[in-house]
C-alpha cells in the first residue's frame, strides 16, 4: 500500500504513486539481507556458525598442540583455568597469566593416579607463543600458536586431557574442521545430484518426474542408520584415513540429495507457470537461458536456505558412524571420533570433559539450524 | 431524522511500518443511519478497508486505532466500539450480532472442512440460546432467504461445492443469521462476474429493505455505487474527500478529486477515439475452428474418459490495425484462446492462419519449436498482472531488453539506447533501468509491460486483461497509451477483457465467449447497443452503470 501525505492534485499523472523507499533500486540480495535481519536468532546463529568455520579454518594456529601430541603423564587430567594475577612474593601482586601445575598422587584404594591442582606450580602462558611447527592448510611453514605455555615442556590442559594424555582442546579444534567441512563439502555434493535431478524432474515433468520421485521415495525409505552401517563395512579397513573421509562423504550425499531434489523440484513446477517465466518464453528465450537466467535466481535463496537446513543432518551423521566406530578412523579427528572415548563408564565418571566435542555438535548443530530458519524466511523477500 | 446507528467521529487507524507510520486513515467522521446505504468509495489505499475492518476492531496488527470514537446507538444504548477493545466477550457481543460482515472472496471466509449448514448453524447457537433442531430451521430459511435453491440440501454441501456467487450467498447469510442491524459488505462483488453481481446486489437491496438494516457498503466501483448507494463518501489516501447524496455526488461533484475520478469513470463509458484504418481488410490472423481440449480423469492405462472443453470450435479474424475484443465471463476460455495463440497451450483442433510481414501465411496451429521461435517477436502479449509477469529479480532494462536480446542482432549500447527510447515512449523516466519493478506501482509496471512488448516492433498483441488489475483511473490512461502505440506501428490487438466498458472504449469489433465457445460476434456499438443474443443480453444489462438515474427508484429530475 502507497500512501503519501500530499493532497491530491488534478494536473498530476494518477499513477505516479511511487514508492519513496529505501528499496528504490535495492536487488535480490540486499531485501534478503533486509529481511534477514529481522530474525536476531537468526543473526546471532550466523555469528556463531561464522566462529566455528573460523575456527576450522585457522585450526592449527589456534590449538595449542598437534592433535596426535601426547604424554603418557596426564591420561585423564582435569581442565585447568587461566588465571591473571600471581603473587609476587612482597604482599602484592602482579599481571601474568598462567595455569597452575598438577600435583599427582596414587589412590591406594582405586589404584588410579589422581590429580589436584598445585596452586603452587606456576605455568606461565602468552598468546602467540612459539610451539610445535606445523604447515598451515599444508602450505606455509610456521610455530606459531595463539595460546600457550611458555615453557613447551610444562603441560597445559584447558579442556582437560584425553585417555593417552592428549589436549582434548587441541583435538576438538582439529575436529571441528573435519565435522564442519564434511557437512560443507558432503552437502556440495549433495547439491549438484540434487539440482541436477531435481530440475529435471520438475521442470520436464511426465515420465521422468515420476521415475525420479519414486526413485526419492524409495531413498528416503530406507532406513538410515543400517544403510550407512552396511555401506561403511564394505569399505576396506586398509584404505588411508583420506580415502575413508571422502567414502563416507560419498556415502552421506548420496543419502542426502534427495531433500534439495524436492526443494528444487518443488520451486522449478511453481515457477513453470508463473507469468514472468511464460512472458520469457514468449520472448524467445532458449531453453538453457529460461532456466538459467530466469528461473534459477528465483531458486538461490531457496536452495541456500536447503543448503543450511542440511549441513547439521551430515555432521549428525557423520558424528554418529563415527561415534559407531565405522565412520571415520583415528588417527583423523571429527567430533564424532573424539565422542569415541565417552562409550565407557570410566568417562563419564571421571573424567565429563570428554564431552565437550558433544557440546560443540549440539552448538553447531542448533545455530545451523537457526540460521537456516532465518534464511528460509527472507529467502523469498517478494512474499506478501 | 433519529439519530444514526453507527456514529464514526475523527476515527485515526495508524500502521506503523519499517521507519515511519503509515496513517491509513486519517481523521474521519461520519453517520450511518438505519435502513440506508452508505458507499464508501476509493482507488486502492485510500484506507476504505481499513476503515471498515476498525469499526469491527478487526485491524490486523501492528495497525492500530490510534483516535477518535465509534458509536453504535443501538437498543436505546450507546456503545463505544473503540473503547471494547479487540477481545473479549463485549466486542464479540457487537460482532455478527449487532454488525455483521462479508468479505471480498468468499472462499477464504468459508472454512472448507465444514459443510455450509455447520457454520452457519454455530453462528446462530454462539449468539442464541435455541436448540439446534430450531437452529437448522432457522439456517434453511436463511439459504432459502438468499436464494439457494434446495436449502435443506444445501446445508450439507461444502464451501467448494459451491459456485463464486452461490458461497457470497452463503457468507450473506452467515451474516444476517443474527439479524445484525448494521451489514458491512467490503467489496463483496469484486470478484463475481457481472450477472453474479447483479444478483447479489439486488439480494442486497431487497433484504435491506425488509430489514431496515443499514449497509456499509466498500467498494471501488463507481457503477455499482451509482447501483446501490443513498449516500457517497469518496476516499483518497486515507482522507475523507467528499460526502454527498448519491445523486448530488454524481450530477455535481465538488472536489477535485471527485471530478478526476468520476471523469475517469465516465471516460470509459463512450467509445475512445479509434485511429484511421485502411479502406480493405487485410486479415493478420484467421483463427479457424480452433478447440483446445484437456484431458479430465485420465486413467493409468485408458484413454481418457471425458473432456474439458476450454476452446470449443472459435473461428475469428484479426485484420490489420484492428483492435478485436473478446469478452466473456471467467471460465469462458478467453484467456485460454489468448495462449493457445501463442502456443503457451497447443490446441487439439483447428488452424491459426497468421499472416506474416512479407504476405507468407503460417499455421501457428501446427507450428514446429523452430517455427515459433521467428513467430515470438512479430506476435506478443501482454498479461493480466503486472506483479507477476515481471520478473522481480531483474532490473527494468533486463526485462525490457530480454526480448531484443533473442530477437534482433543489437549490441549492448543499441538496447541500452532502444529501452531508454521505449520508456520515454511508454511515459516513464529514461533512468530507471537499473531498478526493480517492485520499485514501480501497478500502473507503471504495465507500462513496463507494454514497453516490453513493443520493443521488438510487433503486429500483433495479445492483450489478456491488461487493465483489470489497474485503478479506474490508471486504466485509460493505459488504453490510450496503447492505442497511440497501435497507430504508431500499426499494430493489432486481440483484446480480451471481461468488462464490457473497457472494450466498448478500446475496440473495434468484440466477440462475446461463453464455455468456450462465440455467441456472438461485431461491431462494438451494435454488441453494446443492439446485442441479439439472449447471453449478450444479459451480459451488457449486467454492467452496473455510472449513472444513479438508470436506477429503478431514481427520483425525477428535479
Amino acid at each position: 500500500m502507497t500512501l503519501e501525505a500530499k493532497p491530491f492534485d488534478p494536473n498530476e499523472l494518477l499513477d505516479q504513486q511511487v514508492t519513496a523507499g529505501q528499496f528504490q533500486a535495492a536487488g535480490q540480495w540486499a531485501m534478503v539481507w533486509a529481511k534477514f535481519k529481522k530474525h536476531k536468532l537468526a543473526v546471532i546463529s550466523l555469528v556463531v556458525v561464522g566462529l566455528i568455520y573460523f575456527v576450522a579454518l585457522f585450526a592449527e594456529f589456534l590449538a595449542p598442540y598437534d592433535p596426535g601430541k601426547f604424554d603418557p603423564r596426564y591420561t585423564y587430567v582435569p581442565p585447568q583455568s587461566i588465571g591473571f594475577f600471581v603473587d609476587d612474593g612482597a604482599g602484592g601482586s602482579r599481571f601474568q597469566p598462567h595455569v597452575t601445575g598438577y600435583k599427582i598422587e596414587l589412590n591406594p584404594v582405586s589404584f588410579r593416579r589422581e590429580f589436584t591442582t598445585d596452586p603452587e606450580a606456576i605455568i606461565p602462558i602468552g598468546f602467540f607463543v612459539e610451539g610445535q611447527p606445523y604447515k598451515l592448510w599444508g602450505l606455509f611453514d610456521s610455530n606459531w600458536h595463539l595460546i600457550g605455555p611458555i615453557d613447551q615442556s610444562q603441560p597445559f590442559f584447558l579442556a582437560g586431557g584425553d585417555r593417552l594424555g592428549r589436549d582434548l582442546l587441541s583435538r576438538t579444534i582439529h575436529g571441528t574442521r573435519i565435522s564442519m567441512s564434511i557437512g560443507l563439502v558432503g552437502v556440495g555434493l549433495s547439491l549438484v545430484i540434487g539440482m541436477i535431478l531435481g530440475g529435471i524432474s520438475g521442470y520436464r515433468g511426465g515420465m521422468v518426474d515420476r521415475v525420479i520421485q519414486r526413485v526419492i521415495e524409495f531413498i528416503r525409505s530406507v532406513p538410515t542408520i543400517p544403510l550407512w552401517l552396511g555401506l561403511a563395512a564394505a569399505m576396506p579397513k586398509d584404505w588411508p584415513p583420506l580415502q575413508v573421509y571422502f567414502s563416507i562423504l560419498v556415502i552421506l550425499s548420496l543419502i542426502g540429495w534427495t531433500e534439495i531434489a524436492r526443494v528444487v523440484r518443488g520451486r522449478f513446477l511453481s515457477l513453470r507457470s508463473e507469468d514472468f517465466v511464460i512472458s520469457a518464453r514468449l520472448d524467445g528465450v532458449s531453453e538453457f537461458r529460461l532456466i538459467m537466467r530466469h528461473m534459477m535466481p528465483s531458486l538461490y535463496s531457496h536452495i541456500i536456505a536447503a543448503i543450511t537446513l542440511a549441513i547439521p543432518n551430515m555432521i549428525l551423521a557423520e558424528t554418529s558412524l563415527s561415534f559407531l566406530g565405522l565412520g571415520l578412523q583415528p588417527p583423523i579427528v571429527s567430533w564424532g571420533v573424539l565422542l569415541q572415548d565417552t562409550q565407557n563408564l570410566r568417562a563419564i565418571t571421571q573424567a565429563p570433559w570428554l564431552f565437550i566435542p558433544g557440546i560443540c555438535v549440539v552448538i553447531a548443530v542448533l545455530s545451523l539450524n537457526f540460521l537456516g530458519d532465518g534464511v528460509r524466511d527472507a529467502a523469498d523477500p517478494y512474499a506478501k | 431524522m433519529s439519530a444514526p446507528i453507527l456514529s464514526v467521529k475523527n476515527l485515526s487507524v495508524d500502521f506503523p511500518l519499517h521507519k515511519r507510520v503509515l496513517n491509513a486513515v486519517k481523521n474521519i467522521s461520519f453517520d450511518l443511519h438505519r435502513g440506508e446505504t452508505l458507499c464508501l468509495v476509493g482507488e486502492s489505499g485510500s484506507g476504505k478497508s481499513v476503515t471498515a475492518r476498525a469499526i469491527l476492531q478487526l485491524i490486523a496488527k501492528p495497525g492500530a486505532i490510534t483516535g477518535g470514537q465509534i458509536i453504535l446507538n443501538s437498543d436505546g444504548k450507546e456503545t463505544d466500539i473503540v473503547a471494547l477493545g479487540s477481545s473479549g466477550p463485549a466486542i464479540r457481543g457487537v460482532r455478527g450480532r449487532k454488525i455483521a460482515m462479508i468479505f471480498q472472496e468468499p472462499m477464504t471466509s468459508l472454512s472448507p472442512v465444514h459443510t455450509i449448514g455447520h457454520q452457519i448453524i454455530e453462528t446462530i447457537l454462539l449468539h442464541e440460546k435455541i436448540s439446534k433442531d430450531e437452529a437448522r430451521k432457522r439456517a434453511a430459511a436463511l439459504l432459502d432467504r438468499v436464494r439457494i435453491p434446495i436449502p435443506e440440501q444445501a446445508l450439507d454441501r461444502y464451501s467448494f461445492e459451491f459456485s463464486g456467487g452461490m458461497r457470497q450467498r452463503a457468507m450473506i447469510a452467515m451474516a444476517l443469521s443474527c439479524n445484525p442491524e448494521v451489514l458491512i459488505a467490503d467489496e463483496p462483488t469484486t470478484a463475481l462476474d457481472v450477472t453474479t453481481q447483479a444478483e447479489i446486489l439486488s439480494l442486497i437491496k431487497e433484504l435491506q429493505r425488509d430489514r431496515g438494516m443499514a449497509v456499509l457498503f466498500i467498494t471501488h466501483d463507481m457503477g455499482v455505487v451509482a447501483q446501490i448507494a443513498d449516500r457517497v463518501m469518496v476516499m483518497f489516501r486515507g482522507d475523507k474527500v467528499e460526502e454527498a447524496n448519491v445523486f448530488d455526488l454524481f450530477e455535481r461533484p465538488q472536489q477535485a478529486y471527485t471530478k478526476a475520478l468520476l471523469g475517469s469513470v465516465l471516460k470509459l463509458e463512450t467509445p475512445g477515439p479509434r485511429p484511421e484504418r485502411p479502406a480493405t481488410e487485410t486479415p493478420v490472423a484467421q483463427i479457424d475452428d480452433l478447440a483446445l481440449h484437456f484431458p479430465l480423469n485420465a486413467g493409468f492405462f485408458g484413454k481418457p474418459t471425458a473432456y474439458l472443453k476450454a476452446i470449443d470450435g472459435v473461428s475469428l479474424t484479426i485484420n490489420e490495425g484492428e483492435t478485436v475484443g473478446v469478452v466473456g465471463e471467467s471460465g469462458s476460455g478467453k484467456t485460454t484462446l489468448g495462449r493457445t495463440l501463442l502456443r503457451v497451450y497447443t490446441p487439439t483442433e483447428g488452424q491459426v492462419n497468421y499472416r506474416r510481414s512479407d504476405g507468407t501465411i503460417v499455421d501457428i496451429a501446427s507450428l514446429r519449436k523452430e517455427g515459433m521461435k521467428s513467430l515470438y517477436g512479430e506476435v506478443r502479449m501482454i498479461f493480466q498482472d503486472p506483479h507477476s509477469s515481471l520478473n522481480p529479480r531483474m532490473t527494468i532494462y533486463q526485462i525490457i531488453s530480454e526480448p531484443l536480446r533473442t530477437n534482433t542482432k543489437m549490441t549492448e549500447a543499441q538496447m541500452r539506447d532502444r529501452v531508454e527510447e521505449l520508456l520515454a515512449r511508454v511515459g516513464l523516466p529514461t533512468d530507471i533501468g537499473d531498478r526493480y519493478p517492485h520499485a514501480f506501482s501497478g500502473g507503471q509496471r504495465q507500462r513496463i509491460s507494454i514497453a516490453r512488448a513493443v520493443a521488438v516492433r510487433p503486429r500483433l498483441i495479445i492483450a489478456d486483461e491488461p487493465t483489470s488489475a489497474l485503478d479506474v483511473s490508471l486504466r485509460h490512461q493505459v488504453l490510450d497509451l496503447m492505442r497511440d502505440l497501435q497507430a504508431e506501428f500499426g499494430l493489432s490487438y486481440l483484446f480480451i477483457s471481461h468488462d464490457i466498458s473497457v472494450i466498448r472504449y478500446f475496440c473495434d469489433r468484440v466477440a462475446v465467449m461463453k464455455n468456450g465457445r462465440i455467441v456472438e460476434i461485431g461491431d462494438v456499438a451494435q454488441i453494446c447497443e443492439r446485442p441479439q443474443h439472449e447471453y449478450t443480453k444479459t451480459l451488457i444489462s449486467a454492467v452496473p452503470r455510472p449513472n444513479p438515474r438508470l436506477r429503478a427508484d431514481a427520483p425525477a429530475l428535479g
